[in-house]
């Protein structure tokens, strides 16, 4: 079992080291992920919404019905936690 | 742990600090690194400090277990009430701009961003808290 676990890890690891060398060197202003999308918010942020940081402006602005769920997803979280630890009575 | 008179002087200096920095954290949330995710466990992880440096039940008999929860509904509130103030303004769901052009206040947009990110604080940092009331109390129910 151990040896099958092994040989697995190896595999994807060895997968994963010749999946580096495509990727594109870091801070490269040519590579994909800076192309498309990047440029247009960094463009269109300050005239939308007029504030400095662009990640809070994608976060909280152009995703935040996303961010809502996320806040559910921990509040969910600490319900769950109160439901199946706290002892004896209501939450 | 409690007779520990070095750890119960730092911390008692430190937790203040700290969450004067986790409400810088959020509120610099708009022009710079912050946001109310980062700011909110940074609260919470001042309450750790407290509960390591002066015990659970010290802790527990200022915060209330059913009062933090209701403080995290309270965060999900205040974000989910701007969405539907926007909706009321005629804009879609978490619209700012419509609320914006409705109220006719120049950089309201900026200012609700900041809004919305003490609510996240406010819920993340009650959601942490309980979580840690619950998992290091054993269960028990708070006084």
């Amino acid at each position: 079992m151990k040896t099958k676990a092994l040989i697995a890890v190896l595999f994807i690891g060895i997968i994963l080291f010749w999946a580096v060398e495509d990727m594109p060197a870091f801070g490269d202003p040519e590579a994909p992920a800076t192309q498309y999308t990047g440029q247009l918010y960094v463009d269109s942020v300050l005239p939308d919404i007029g504030i400095d940081n662009i990640v809070t402006a994608i976060l909280a602005s152009y995703r935040g019905f996303d961010t809502l769920g996320e806040v559910l997803v921990i509040f969910t979280a600490g319900i769950s936690v109160a439901l199946l630890l706290r002892r004896g009575g209501r939450l | 742990m409690m007779e520990n008179v070095v750890i119960r002087t730092v911390s008692r200096l430190a937790v203040p600090f700290i969450q004067i920095f986790a409400l810088y954290v959020i509120v610099h949330g708009a022009s710079g690194a912050g946001g109310g995710f980062q700011g909110g466990v940074v609260f919470a992880a001042s309450f750790i400090l407290m509960i390591i440096a002066f015990g659970m039940p010290n802790v527990r008999r200022r915060i209330d277990n059913r009062g933090i929860m209701w403080l995290s509904v309270i965060g999900i509130a205040i974000y989910a009430g701007i969405g539907f103030l926007a909706l009321l303004m005629g804009g879609n769901f978490l619209e700012y701009a419509a609320i914006e052009a409705a109220l006719g206040i120049p950089h309201l947009h900026g200012i609700l961003i900041d809004l919305v990110e003490a609510g996240i604080g406010i819920a993340v940092m009650a959601a942490m808290v309980s979580i840690i009331f619950d998992i290091a109390g054993n269960g028990e129910e708070s006084s």
